[in-house]
């Protein structure tokens, strides 16, 4: 059911608008932009067209008679006895447990092999929330979107849950017959016919069993394969240096950087660090204003690109160019014929310049999917400007055992066509979905004898193998990790394993001929032959959530000189490939909150669109929404078209990670596939595409309209020049009378900060928000009538002209406005002020009238309009944090400022009897923060943080003029452009 | 015109009508009664348990503190119910082939805990918080009654909002010295108001009938 049915805004008409704008003019969509009046229509009802009548099958007289029979029970819920309910203690209590009080167990979660470090909370021996691991160096306490979602993976009932033959269910022991009859006929060849294709490993304890195992079967192959491979970094190190090394950023030392295509605020190893870092050196308060500048060129808007004081669209192919240019300007290359004509000449000198006048303070950094020359010359560019050893520094590779993965795989599918594979193992991997199309990956498989595959889903790979092993997830198992700098954690389990699942350790172990060995001991053993030879240290290292002094050092190297390379664009229009921002590379395409997460820059969930520049829309002849067919080498997929303001022109962008057919219910069919059309020579950029539009068109559910402030003066941005000039610019309110008396604050006085300057948008705080508070998805159709129920949510704003936007997030949580219209409208007073200055929101007095939903100027409450929580499965029941309560369907519900930690560490405090100290309580959003841009405490504490936050010059609060006064008040962006750039 | 209706029927319509709204606030006290009855409430009613355990005989006739079982009470928001291995603790050497102790010790072997009849609680959006009470000098009689003196366990108080409120919104009526919490035997004090207030400040009790105190 699509409720946007708004005509396609005339982009010329839209330009021409926003070019005569005068002064600044913050929209949020074309439509937005294009203001025509079905849009301001559409905008003036909070649920955007009809949303909140009845559209479905439901007839009338059945509803009739349905509400007739409720109504009638209704009444008597009020009478009837509390079911009798069963107390059940344990046999023997665990020393360490109280009931209902959590405890906290380090452990870490690795992504494309690398680990962020987590402090996971257990209730009761169920984990239910994830924080990060405030002694982990590439957590420092934060953590990304995926970290927080995994806790839903962990129990989703979708799981595979048993063993199963042929799609038949079996049991570990059959399936240890099989595998023993398949090795033992290995045995004689040494292990000519086996294989083994994983993940990248970075795991000590699995590399030295994988290398055992080569020991055992001497002809064995290990391959590893990764849809979002890093072969691109691997060979860019070998032609720089020779050899392959990790590169590791230091942003905190970094006052210029520039990205080429790098998207190193949002996704990469060790992301969450590099954003804390870069956000430190970038923060601005009264007395400390330097701040460091950003550049970044890319060829589709990202949140990298939102930060930057200077973006550039520029085409992925023309990338390359552009870092030879650079070099060339900085001696890094002796010469080289690349030119882009007299385009970004300009902006590139100024870029040039600017790193010349900060050397050894500077940064160059190289995007995941560029070409590995452009890795190359980044390194060439930052050893000419003297960087090494102190924004970046080289390591040995954090992978155990590094290898060309595209290589890896093709090497397996061509062994696998001779017929040269007998027993192929497939550890936590799913290539039959996302191997490159021209490998045939699944029909090369279908020759292989034996298959076997580990994973934590029944996906298409598992469809095509004769034997499944549920797998265990990283909660569930012990295992190792290394982290972005090489730091080891031993990963531990928070529970046992749900389905009887099995890690690689175990499946390894079995492979090996010790078929029962568990996790824990095989991890045991590996470490007491390492860094942890004694029990004191092995708990220790649980403790902390690393071992000591696993850090890679920085090693030295020589570089060597760049070839000149042939820079001509070789298509007209490039198709790229990207990882998706919420689902990555398709694992967690079952995750309901990664789906209904809306994506940073499209704000599209549920789906993934093709995204243009709006003169590539222009001259294609194709409209937003519209179906679009995508040809590269013969192969085509269909996919709706998004425009995206801000993206290079030509260029067309189509994520990874959706089209699924064996993802389970929730993933099933999803978007489209774009592995179908990637090949394994262009992963990320395709050679050539034909394009056309088909006429047809597919609804996007996006967020981007809902809830709108209409407008008025929400995201203030100033230059640092003008902040310093004028330190206050963000002011324009008036202190406004009130009639009503007013609270009197004696105690606690709870506010919230949130630093504009620090967000990078990446909704690490929506997911935080969305597992500590029991948050429920609404699925695709309901977000498209604006009913998704995040509590936080991020607005994302462009400015400026339709072509290249600066564009700017703004998180929205309640404000907990001390003169809240909610609280003045509601029948039952189900929503109250307490005397700490939070809006209360009391589940069970709400009748659901939405009147405060309806009054609120922010649109910060969100109504459960149909049974979202799912209160029948059981698995989910333990997922969910018993300290919040779980709303049923009629009820209002809001940001509550986390008001159960509130709670419990005033409950502590109290029995203490002391005071709650600064920085104590913190809420989930701001907990998960990685740039600490959220800040919350007490502002009747003249010393606490957040006083400090709204005592600065820039602070300004949204819709003041309402006299709402809220208690979220925001810390204006900052931005630090070039002098010389700034026209 | 011949009337249609007897002259019986202005009685019957004057009857039915006044009967009516009798018979509906009739029904409303009822129904209101009903919700505040012991029948709806559990109060006073003693609950059928897998072992009749006897409160009188262990905390009256033997002396034992409530905190020797109930032991998470002053630092969690459960009271906690104790393992059978606290039962153990004295009952393997004591009454130690007892038929009645049989589901105990039956437990204690085979690992399966014992599955007691809850006597005591709240609906789920209730957060129920008993750290802070036993802190701010809220004894365990106050509200769970004479349990010294129970030979089976029941529901002293209704524990509805009302009663809840009847605290909370004079606490100075209840609290009393932190060292008297767990005596059984308390009993407000002749000047229990002036008492009160003045522990009100010591123990600094306030903000008591917020909703967030309660209701999250």
């Amino acid at each position: 059911m699509s409720s946007l049915k708004l005509p396609s805004p005339d982009l010329a008409s839209v330009r021409a608008r926003l070019a005569t704008a005068r002064g600044k003019q913050y929209w949020r969509s074309l439509e937005e932009a294009a203001a025509s009046p079905e849009f301001q229509q559409f905008l003036h009802r909070e649920f955007p067209n009809h949303a909140s009548e009845w559209y479905d099958d439901l007839s009338r007289r059945q509803f009739l008679k349905l509400m007739a029979a409720s109504f009638a029970l209704a009444g008597l819920s009020a009478c009837m006895k509390m079911p009798q309910e069963k107390i059940v203690p344990y046999v023997r209590q665990p020393e360490e447990i109280i009931p209902g009080k959590p405890l906290f167990f380090a452990t870490a979660m690795t992504l494309g092999g690398y680990a962020t470090g987590l402090l996971v909370e257990s209730h009761e021996g169920r984990p239910t929330k994830i924080e990060g691991n405030p002694r982990h160096p590439s957590s420092l306490g934060a953590t990304d979107i995926f970290a927080q979602a995994s806790i839903l993976t962990l129990y989703d009932p979708d799981r595979s849950q048993v063993v199963s033959n042929a799609g038949r269910i079996s049991t570990w022991s059959a399936f240890l017959e099989g595998l023993n009859a398949a090795l033992e006929a290995q045995t004689a060849k040494n292990g000519a016919g086996l294989r083994v294709l994983t993940e990248t490993v970075s795991s000590p304890t699995l590399a030295r069993q994988i290398a055992a195992l080569l020991e055992k079967f001497p002809r064995a192959k290990w391959h590893q394969y990764e849809p979002l491979a890093r072969d691109n970094i691997m060979e860019g190190a070998r032609l720089a240096f020779g050899q392959p090394v990790e590169t590791r950023y230091h942003f905190d030392k970094a006052d210029v950087v520039v990205a080429l295509d790098a998207d190193f605020l949002f996704s990469g190893p060790g992301w969450v660090r590099y954003a804390h870092d870069f956000a430190g050196k970038r923060r601005v308060r009264t007395g400390q204003s330097a701040m460091n500048r950003l550049y970044v060129m890319e060829p589709v808007a990202s949140t990298t690109g939102a930060m930057a004081d200077h973006r550039l669209a520029v085409r992925a192919g023309e990338i390359t160019a552009v870092a030879f240019i650079i070099a060339k300007e900085l001696g890094a290359v002796e010469e080289t014929d690349a030119t882009l004509g007299d385009r970004h000449d300009r902006w590139i000198r100024a870029v040039v310049r600017d790193l010349q006048n900060h050397r050894g303070a500077c940064l160059v950094v190289a995007g995941d999917h560029q070409p590995p020359i452009v890795h190359a010359l980044a390194h060439a560019i930052n050893h000419a400007l003297g960087n090494i050893n102190h924004t970046v520094v080289y390591t040995d590779p954090v992978a155990a055992h590094p290898v060309n993965e595209i290589e890896s795989l093709r090497e397996l599918v061509r062994d696998m066509n001779e017929g040269a594979v007998e027993t192929l193992v497939i550890i936590d991997g799913n290539p039959a979905y996302d191997a490159p199309s021209d490998l045939a990956f699944s029909e090369a498989m279908s020759k292989v004898g034996f298959r076997v595959h580990l994973g934590l889903y029944e996906d298409e790979t598992a469809q095509l193998c004769h034997w499944h092993i549920p797998e265990a997830h990283y909660l569930e198992t012990w295992s190792d990790a290394r982290a972005h700098d090489g730091t080891v954690t031993i990963q531990q389990p928070l529970i046992a394993p749900l389905y009887d699942g099995k890690s690689a350790q175990e499946l390894v172990a079995a492979i090996l001929g010790h078929p029962n060995q568990a996790s824990h001991d095989i991890v045991r053993e590996y470490w007491k032959t390492h860094a942890l030879p004694t029990d004191d240290l092995w708990h220790a290292a649980l403790y902390d959530g690393t071992v000591p002094n696993t850090a890679l050092s920085p090693k030295a190297i020589n570089l060597r000189s760049i070839q000149p390379h042939d820079t001509t664009l070789t298509t007209e229009v490039e198709l790229l490939f990207r990882p998706d921002p919420t689902v990555w590379d398709g694992r967690f395409a079952n995750n309901g909150w990664l789906q209904e997460l809306p994506k940073p820059l499209t704000r599209v969930t549920w789906d993934n669109a093709a995204t243009v520049s709006p003169h590539t829309a222009e001259k294609l002849g194709v409209a937003d929404e519209e179906v679009i067919e995508l040809r590269v080498n013969g192969r085509g997929v269909r996919a709706p078209l998004c425009i995206l303001p801000g993206q290079a022109d030509d260029t067309v962008v189509l994520a990874l990670g959706y089209g699924r057919t064996h993802a389970g219910p929730v993933g099933n069919h999803a978007g489209v596939n774009a592995y179908a059309i990637r090949s394994s020579d262009a992963m990320w950029l395709a050679p050539a595409v034909e394009i056309h539009g088909t006429g047809e068109r597919y609804s996007l559910a996006r967020t981007q309209h809902h809830q709108s402030m209409e407008g008025r003066d929400l995201v203030r941005v100033g230059t640092l020049d003008e902040f310093r000039k004028n330190p206050a610019f963000a002011h324009n309110e008036i202190d406004q009378p009130s009639l009503y008396p007013g609270f009197k604050y004696d105690g606690y006085a709870w506010g919230m900060s949130i630093d504009l300057t620090a967000c990078v948008g990446c909704s690490a705080c929506v997911m935080a928000c969305q597992s500590e508070n029991n948050i429920p998805i609404v699925g695709k159709d309901q977000v498209a009538r604006g009913r998704e129920m995040h509590w936080i949510r991020i607005d994302r704003y462009f400015q400026g002209g339709l072509d290249d936007p600066e564009i700017y997030f703004e998180p929205v949580p309640c404000m907990h406005c001390e003169n809240a219209p909610c609280e003045l409208v509601c029948p039952v007073s189900a929503t109250q002020h307490s005397d700490e200055g939070l809006n209360e929101m009391v589940y069970n007095r709400c009748i659901g009238t939405r009147y405060c939903s309806n009054n609120c100027p922010y649109k910060v409450r969100r109504f459960n309009f149909l049974q979202y929580s799912d209160l029948k499965t059981q698995s989910l029941k333990s997922m969910r944090n018993p300290n919040v309560t779980v709303r049923n369907r009629g009820v209002m519900e809001k940001c509550t400022y986390c008001v159960q930690r509130i709670q419990a560490v005033k409950i502590t405090a109290e029995t203490q009897d002391r005071k709650i100290r600064d920085g104590e309580i913190i809420p989930a959003c701001a907990q998960a923060c990685p740039t600490q841009a959220i800040v919350f405490g007490d502002i009747n504490d003249p010393n606490s943080r957040v006083t400090n936050a709204k005592g600065q010059p820039h602070n300004y609060g949204l819709l003041v003029e309402l006299n709402t006064r809220p208690r979220t008040t925001y810390l204006a962006r900052i931005r630090n452009p070039n002098p010389e750039l700034e026209t | 015109m011949a009337q249609i209706f007897h002259p019986r029927t202005n009685t019957i319509s004057r009857v039915s009508l006044f009967g009516a709204l009798f018979f509906l606030t009739g029904l409303a006290w009822v129904c209101g009664e009903l919700s505040r009855s012991s029948y709806v409430t559990r109060e006073g009613s003693p609950m059928e348990q897998p072992v009749p355990f006897s409160h009188k005989h262990h905390v009256r006739d033997d002396g034992i503190d409530c905190r020797y079982c109930h032991t998470s009470v002053e630092t969690s928001a459960f009271a906690g119910i104790p393992p059978t291995e606290t039962c153990m603790n004295c009952h393997s050497m004591i009454w130690s082939n007892a038929p009645m102790l049989e589901p105990v010790r039956a437990s204690f072997q085979t690992g399966q805990s014992i599955q007691w009849t809850r006597v005591n609680y709240v609906p789920q959006f209730v957060y129920f918080n008993h750290s802070i009470h036993i802190h701010k000098g809220i004894g365990c009689t106050t509200c769970h009654g004479p349990v010294g003196d129970m030979p089976l366990t029941w529901q002293n108080a209704t524990l509805q909002m009302r009663w809840c409120l009847s605290c909370h919104e004079q606490p100075e009526q209840f609290v009393r010295p932190r060292d008297q919490v767990f005596n059984v035997d308390w009993k407000p004090p002749l000047n229990q108001l002036d008492q009160g207030r003045h522990l009100l400040k010591e123990y600094n009790i306030k903000s008591l009938t917020d909703c967030y105190t309660c209701h999250r």
